[in-house]
């Protein structure tokens, strides 16, 4: 990699133990990447914030960075592991709490914008189009790639925090005009959302960095969420280019064959002991949606509802959640399904969800099985 | 010596896999030995080894696990790789533990237990005989 004078410099410490560990993350990085330089960017989206995943070597990590770390461009990050207003509900033990909120201050005093949410691009302004950005979140860089025009790797939770401090991030091919050699041409009739992500999912077992992707119809926002949500769970691939693609590229057909291979690969459970919704977490549309579905209805069972706290708070002037809380959801601000400290196996065997990519993690973090169907499903067999 | 990823000079004692290591559940952050049965390192300490093998696999958490690692004390010296993957990279870069790759023909010349030599200024990588 091309570093300037004072890249240099700080790579080698003149800018103090903070500034080398982050250029040594970038550099590091860069090279993985087959990046040639850094190039500044405007936003950085953090991920490594839920104490569930990073654990206690991250919150030592983050307390100790923190104590001169201060990130230089906006940035937001990811959701934590509960929701602080009604944590009390569910059993968290006091280490975890505690540990959490470690790192949430961590983060605080480094000036991230305390926004605990995978979906930055629906609660934020989206810069001008081709602005670079780091986002570690893989739905997030995925969505950021594909539908806002923005460009990003697929960074990880270090380049990412690093990008943060430095204003700077590594020039890798994501970034760059990308020609992917693979095509797969949607062949599925009437797709839901159920059917987009495992549409992504597919995609990111074949793709490296991008697919081309043709065949699809108009979709709304929670399919395009649901796909990239799906994408980034399988593989590396972070970014769809829509079109067929040129003649040099490998076609292959996402049909109801392999559709049923994504299935029967995600779907362990017949029915489920409660249900989940949210991962990504649900926009205010989708709320609003959600809202206008359970009309005169209730859960059976238990159902967690899972959004940003921006969205809880829009959503309760409008008088969304009274209603949804009304048809027995649980609303859970700043966190999210994606490995959730909630959901233990200890109490519940198979969870129902329409998100793939929650589906991939219930069952291989959270060891519960589980039960895929879509919203529309959902509301039909578990509502009265 | 492919590429650089993070600088260093350390001598020490080759710890060859030729399997590749998920640090997330395949090494003991807090001995740094291997506990994962199936691994072929298994039961071997990786502190103060050069430890060399094809690449990281596995979760990006796992740089977490080669940070508390370092922190534990129990960390190779230096890692050496086929092909760079980003759990590894960016673990070696917060634990600052040099990290280079390699061609396939140095890896197959490097053999466990001997002795190398690791210079990444003057990019060299000796062999002591």
């Amino acid at each position: 990699m091309e570093l300037t004078r004072e890249e240099e410099s700080a790579l080698k410490g003149e800018q103090g133990e903070t500034m080398q560990m982050a250029y040594r993350i970038l550099v590091a990085t860069g090279e993985a990447t087959d990046a040639e330089k850094l190039i500044p960017i405007e936003w950085a989206h953090l991920s490594g914030v839920n104490y569930n995943t990073i654990g206690d070597a991250g919150e030592e990590l983050l307390s100790s960075v923190s104590k001169d770390a201060r990130v230089t461009v906006k940035t937001t990050l990811n959701p934590m592991g509960f929701d602080i207003d009604n944590v009390s509900n569910y059993k968290l033990d006091e280490n975890f709490i505690s540990k959490q909120l470690s790192i949430k201050n961590s983060y605080e005093t480094m000036g991230v914008i305390p926004s605990f949410s995978c979906i930055p691009y629906e609660i934020f302004d989206i810069p001008k189009n081709g602005t670079q950005v780091a986002f570690a979140e893989s739905n997030a860089a995925i969505h950021a790639n594909s539908y806002d025009n923005l460009k990003t790797n697929k960074e990880s939770a270090f380049s990412a925090l690093a990008s943060a401090i430095v204003g700077k991030s590594p020039y890798s091919s994501l970034r760059k005009e990308d020609t992917p050699n693979i095509t797969i041409r949607m062949k599925v009739k009437n797709p839901n959302e159920l059917t987009y992500g495992m549409l992504g999912f597919y995609a990111g077992k074949l793709g490296d960095t991008s697919v081309n992707i043709s065949g699809l119809d108009e979709m709304d926002q929670r399919q395009s969420k649901a796909m990239c949500g799906g994408m980034g769970t399988s593989g590396t691939c972070a970014k769809f280019i829509f079109g067929e693609g040129d003649s040099n590229t490998e076609k292959i057909d996402f049909d109801e064959k392999e559709m049923q291979n994504v299935h029967d690969e995600l779907n362990t459970a017949e029915k489920g002991d409660l249900i989940t919704l949210g991962s990504p977490q649900l926009g205010l549309d989708e709320i609003s949606d959600l809202t206008a579905k359970l009309k005169g209805r209730s859960f059976q069972k238990r159902c967690m509802v899972f959004l940003p706290r921006t969205v809880k708070e829009q959503a309760q002037k409008i008088g969304y959640i009274t209603e949804l809380e009304r048809a027995g959801c649980e609303i859970l601000a700043d966190c999210c399904t994606c490995l959730t400290p909630l959901i233990s196996k200890d109490d519940v065997d198979a969870v129902t969800t329409n998100s793939i990519k929650g589906a991939f993690y219930l069952k291989n973090s959270n060891g519960v099985d589980v039960n895929l169907k879509s919203l529309t499903q959902i509301v039909e067999d578990e509502t009265r | 010596m492919n590429k650089i990823l993070v600088s260093g000079k350390v001598e020490g004692i080759v710890l060859k896999s030729n399997d590749p290591i998920n640090f997330l559940g395949t090494v003991d952050k807090k001995t740094g030995i291997i506990s994962d049965k199936k691994h072929p390192l298994f039961k071997k300490a990786i502190k103060d080894t050069i430890l060399v093998f094809p690449s990281g696999i596995g979760s990006s958490v796992g740089a977490y696990t080669i940070y508390s690692i370092k922190s534990n004390n129990v960390a190779p010296l230096a890692m050496i790789c086929k092909k760079a993957d980003l759990t590894v990279a960016t673990g070696c870069a917060l634990a600052n533990i040099p990290l280079i790759t390699i061609s396939d023909d140095e890896f197959l010349s490097i053999k466990n237990g001997i002795k190398i030599s690791l210079d990444t200024d003057s990019s060299i990588l000796s062999v002591h005989q």
